[in-house]
């Protein structure tokens, strides 16, 4: 580095500093690098807290099952990574009270369990528990203290042992929510299990192997054992843990994701507006600069220092404020003060994006400085040699799409934002342009005032696409959150299904809708269920073999929950072909016909999976008889909305004929819990499942998620506002020099007033449009290929568009341009 | 009248003054009658504009609006109904009618001062102040706008103020101001 020419470069800076030349670039920075590093740090920590959450669910990061011992080596691997280890064991067994007898899951545990989330008991008063049961006692579930009706302090017997029951688990973790678990728990430690003399040859033992610690150890220990791992061992981690959970985590990184976005857009826009600025501010001094024999190199060099020490200071700037809005977020709008701490990566992540940001879009005017004519000195009408338009937006472009690829961490979003932000630029031009052609015409041929009539010829189509930028961020936010959020929400309502029920037998389907109608219940639809394997498709044979996909080669091996109705259900959305009650056409109204179709309807996920498609010929094995169908539909399926889903539906005349049991899923209202005791009492061979706490989970992060945005919608306002800002102090200096020949020429204040206002009223009325066109195309790409939800029109948004957009330009102009009209104009036009 | 004098001699600044388009920290001028500085800065606008034409140094076209648009600027700040005819024949005088719909920065200098002379004669002005017109030209072109301008004053009869250091263009004018140091000398 040239030593003298940087502290030229820093004497320059200081210069403009004072002379506030840098205020609006770096404020746009500190704004940008501020709201990537408020978003990136507080998602972390959002994210950090889900996954923590949903770990509570494991009770570990890492989860292998199995029926069997494990190998020591997987304990020592992942001791060897530094992870923390527990081994537990659950099985089945009769415990007994006074003369009572009943089935539960006794699970033995070490100390040190659970390593992820907290049990909550209660042994007289609730809290979290802070280690496992002593040695002789043990902690019992709820149900199984109604159904004995225990108290704490009572025995109970497991196998040869008598245990003090000392608590009541209040909230458990680790529960395998699947059909098998839905006995009463009894939690034991593990130095008791001998003991009980249940632990035999041949018995129904699961253990498992929890692991926790680092992500990065445990991601190094998850690949590691994906290649150890013997055929009945299963691995789980937070994502496998319920699909309901990974949809809502999934859903929730794609918000914030759009969010960080939108963000980064405006900044952008932010960024290039202040720097084309400078640039501009800039041209007299190079040019003199020049005349005195600075090579363009050096000149360069000059002015990239300079960008240099502003984008250091600002980007220092904007992860400080960063730093402290999001501990400010933590602490008084989640009101959470045991969320993890960030992690460095989203600092730098946006400390690296800033000055990306800075010369992604500032490069390029400074190439043009370097080559300014020194005859500018005589000649002022020389402006900046042209550098292509395309080339300028173009690398900007690619910079804000590289950085959004980065930022979303998905390369179909990312690659998404590429293609819109060029195909939206192109377009948006082209659109403002034509306005304002379109109006520079009529003005002209209508005598309209001069205001009007010079926006075709300035830079206002600059300002129009910046604002309208802006705004279209906003209006998507906006509407894309609202919509999303709602239709998120709506799907898990108060009286959302907390109870499944499965194991109904055909003959039991009468009585069990009785015991609901006299327990005041709702009565639940019972849906049939028939087990059945995929054996071929067209005809072709098919095993695990044919497919390379893990997951494609797990659903062909084991059978199929098959189910059969006549209606699709509601709570399921059809994307491609029909159902079958709508496809038969007046022509062929006879009854008969329809009964006669044999056809299929599979989830859309599982036909992806699977390679389906419609129209496909699937044969299935169902107690040792097959049958063939088309498959007519595909249907998309909500997992988070506590519903029972089936992959696959047939019509009725396919599956009727064969053995099947009914499930069914229902709200229990809090008041009615004794009337699942009842149900189990009454019906002893179906099984309920209580699923409150993942319902509970769900929302947890539906709740956490929506303020999350809602803050970060506050930053993308602030940044639209710099926008705002920036894109009318852009044209400011050619405004103060245009009211000063004005006002020589004898216009009074009130019709400058009249003059700018129309004007913004103008650029705001465009910018609202196109704003407003573009937030609708956008909100379609992101509904339909994105996000995955149904896309509505909502015509509010053209409305606040248009209006939103007038208004808030002339307020911003009116404010920013008031000072225009009160300095002597003598001073502007010899201050050029 | 001619105000001529050294480069800080004050001769702007005088310029600016006489015109109301700056504020003294003392002292007063009177237009028309008019006490310049017992008017808001709107009230010295108005007059400026039933009263006064500039032409600057630098032109001070705006550089959105075509010459045409720039010469019928005034007019339509006073309200004029056939500002585009008037504007029109304007520029047809300074001989400009075929580049009516080019940007300034289309314009060759030359040009660009003869569509401020335009501008400046436009609404028949009855004083005319005129800052170094000549300042950012060539001799011929300098020439030519001198010729012009005193031609369009003699033509409408308006009283013109010419500030500049041009001794030769000085003498055209009928009484001679000099300058130095802020202050006037014989």
């Amino acid at each position: 580095m040239n030593r003298g020419r940087y502290l030229l470069a820093l004497n320059f800076f200081r210069r403009d500093w004072r002379a506030g030349e840098w205020r609006v670039l770096m404020l746009a920075l500190v704004l940008a690098v501020g709201s990537l590093s408020t978003v990136g740090l507080f998602a972390d920590r959002v994210r950090q807290a889900l996954s923590l959450q949903a770990a509570s669910l494991l009770g570990a990061d890492l989860r292998i099952s199995s029926t069997r011992p494990f190998s020591p080596e997987y304990r020592k691997l992942a001791e060897k990574l530094g992870l923390r280890v527990v081994e537990n064991r659950t099985f089945p067994s009769m415990v007994s009270h006074q003369d009572q007898v009943t089935l539960a899951e006794i699970q033995s545990v070490p100390a040190g369990y659970p390593l992820r989330g907290k049990i909550d008991i209660n042994d007289g008063i609730t809290h979290v528990a802070t280690g496992i049961p002593h040695a002789g006692s043990v902690w019992v579930d709820e149900r199984l203290m109604r159904r004995f009706d225990l108290h704490v302090g009572d025995e109970l017997g497991v196998g040869q042992q008598r245990f003090v029951v000392a608590a009541r688990i209040v909230k458990d973790i680790d529960q395998s929510v699947g059909f098998a678990s839905f006995s009463s728990r009894v939690l034991m430690n593990e130095v008791d299990v001998a003991g009980t003399g249940l632990l035999q040859e041949g018995s129904r033992i699961a253990y498992r192997l929890m692991i926790a610690g680092e992500p990065a150890p445990i991601s190094a220990l998850r690949i590691a054992l994906k290649g150890m791992l013997s055929s009945g061992e299963k691995l789980e981690d937070v994502t496998d843990a319920r699909p309901e959970i990974r949809t809502a985590l999934e859903r929730a990184e794609q918000f914030l994701g759009l969010a960080a976005l939108t963000t980064a857009l405006l900044a952008g826009v932010a960024v290039m507006l202040a720097a084309r600025r400078y640039v501009l501010r800039h041209l007299d001094a190079c040019a003199v600069m020049r005349c005195l024999g600075i090579t363009q190199s050096a000149l360069l060099q000059l002015f990239l220092y300079q960008f240099l020490i502003a984008g250091f200071i600002a980007v220092l700037g904007g992860l400080l404020s960063g730093y402290l809005v999001q501990a400010a977020l933590v602490e008084w709008v989640m009101r959470a003060t045991d969320l993890p701490q960030p992690g460095f990566l989203p600092a730098i992540k946006a400390a690296l994006s800033g000055f990306a940001l800075l010369f992604g879009f500032a490069f390029l005017p400074l190439l043009q400085l370097r080559r300014i004519s020194p005859l500018r000195v005589i000649r002022r009408e020389l402006g900046l040699p042209g550098v292509s338009a395309w080339l300028v937006y173009g690398i900007a472009a690619l910079v804000l799409a590289s950085l959004f690829l980065w930022q979303a961490g998905s390369l179909k979003l990312g690659l998404f934002v590429l293609a819109g932000l060029l195909v939206g630029l192109l377009m948006a031009w082209c659109v403002v342009w034509l306005w304002l052609r379109v109006l520079a015409y009529a003005a002209v041929r209508f005598s309209w005032p001069h205001s009007l009539r010079k926006l075709a010829n300035s830079s206002v189509a600059v300002q129009v696409v910046a604002l309208s930028l802006g705004g279209m961020a906003l209006l998507v936010l906006t509407l894309v959150r609202g919509d999303l959020l709602q239709s998120w929400q709506g799907k898990l309502p108060f009286d959302a299904p907390n109870r499944f029920v499965v194991g109904i037998q055909s003959e039991q389907r009468q009585s069990l809708q009785e015991f609901f109608r006299q327990q005041a219940v709702s009565v639940p639809e019972l849906l049939p269920m028939v087990k059945g394997r995929l054996v071929a498709v067209n005809g072709q044979a098919i095993s695990a073999g044919s497919f390379a996909d893990p997951r494609a080669k797990g659903l062909v091996e084991r059978e199929f929950n098959l189910s059969y109705a006549q209606k699709m259900p509601v709570w399921n959305t059809l994307v491609q072909g029909r159902w079958w009650n709508e496809s038969h056409t007046p022509a062929s109204p006879s009854r008969g016909n329809e009964d006669n179709n044999a056809e299929l309807s599979v989830e859309e996920g599982i036909a992806k999976t699977l390679n389906i498609h419609l129209g496909d010929q699937l044969t299935y094995d169902v107690a040792g008889s097959l049958f063939s169908a088309p498959v007519t539909s595909l249907r998309r399926v909500q997992w988070d909305s506590m519903r029972v889903n089936f992959f696959v539906i047939a019509t009725p005349v396919l599956l009727q004929d064969y053995p099947a049991s009914y499930l069914a899923s229902f709200y229990l209202p809090p008041d009615k819990v004794l009337a699942g005791d009842a149900l189990s009492r009454q019906f002893p061979n179906m099984l309920l499942i209580d699923i409150r706490e993942v319902i509970e989970q769900v929302r947890g992060i539906i709740a956490q998620v929506s303020q999350t945005v809602s803050v970060v919608f506050v930053y993308t306002l602030l940044s639209g506002l710099l926008v705002l800002y920036a894109a009318l102090l852009a044209t400011q200096d050619e405004r103060i020099h245009e009211a000063a020949v004005l006002r020589v020429l004898g216009a009074d204040s009130a019709y400058l007033r009249r003059l700018y206002l129309s004007e913004f009223a103008v650029i705001g009325l465009l910018a609202g449009l196109l704003a407003s066109l573009a937030a609708v195309a956008l909100g379609w790409v992101l509904a339909r290929y994105v996000l995955d939800i149904p896309y509505r029109l909502n015509s509010i948004i053209w409305l606040s568009g248009v209006s939103g957009g007038i208004v808030m330009v002339m307020l911003v102009g009116y404010f920013s341009t008031r000072r225009v009209a009160k300095i002597p104009p003598l001073r502007v036009l010899r201050g050029e | 009248m001619a105000i001529t004098g050294a480069s800080g001699s004050g001769k702007s600044t005088l310029l600016g003054l006489l015109a109301g388009l700056d504020v003294p920290g003392s002292g007063t001028v009177k237009l028309d009658g008019t006490d310049l500085f017992l008017l808001d800065e709107d009230g010295r606008a108005r007059l400026r504009a039933k009263l006064a034409g500039f032409v600057f140094q630098s032109f001070q076209l705006l550089p959105t609006l075509s010459a045409l648009e720039n010469v019928m600027l005034p007019l339509e700040l006073q309200g004029v109904r056939d500002a585009r005819a008037r504007a029109t024949e304007s520029l047809n005088e300074v001989g400009l009618a075929l580049r009516a719909h080019h940007l300034p920065k289309h314009l060759s200098g030359g040009e660009q001062q003869r569509v401020a002379l335009a501008r400046a004669f436009v609404c028949g002005p009855k004083i005319l102040f005129a800052d170094e017109p000549t300042g950012n030209l060539d001799a011929g072109n300098g020439a030519q706008i001198m010729d012009l301008m005193f031609e369009l004053n003699r033509l409408q009869g308006t009283t013109l103020i010419l500030v500049t250091h041009d001794e030769l263009l000085s003498k055209r004018c009928g009484k001679q101001l000099r300058l130095e140091a802020g202050r006037m000398v014989p």
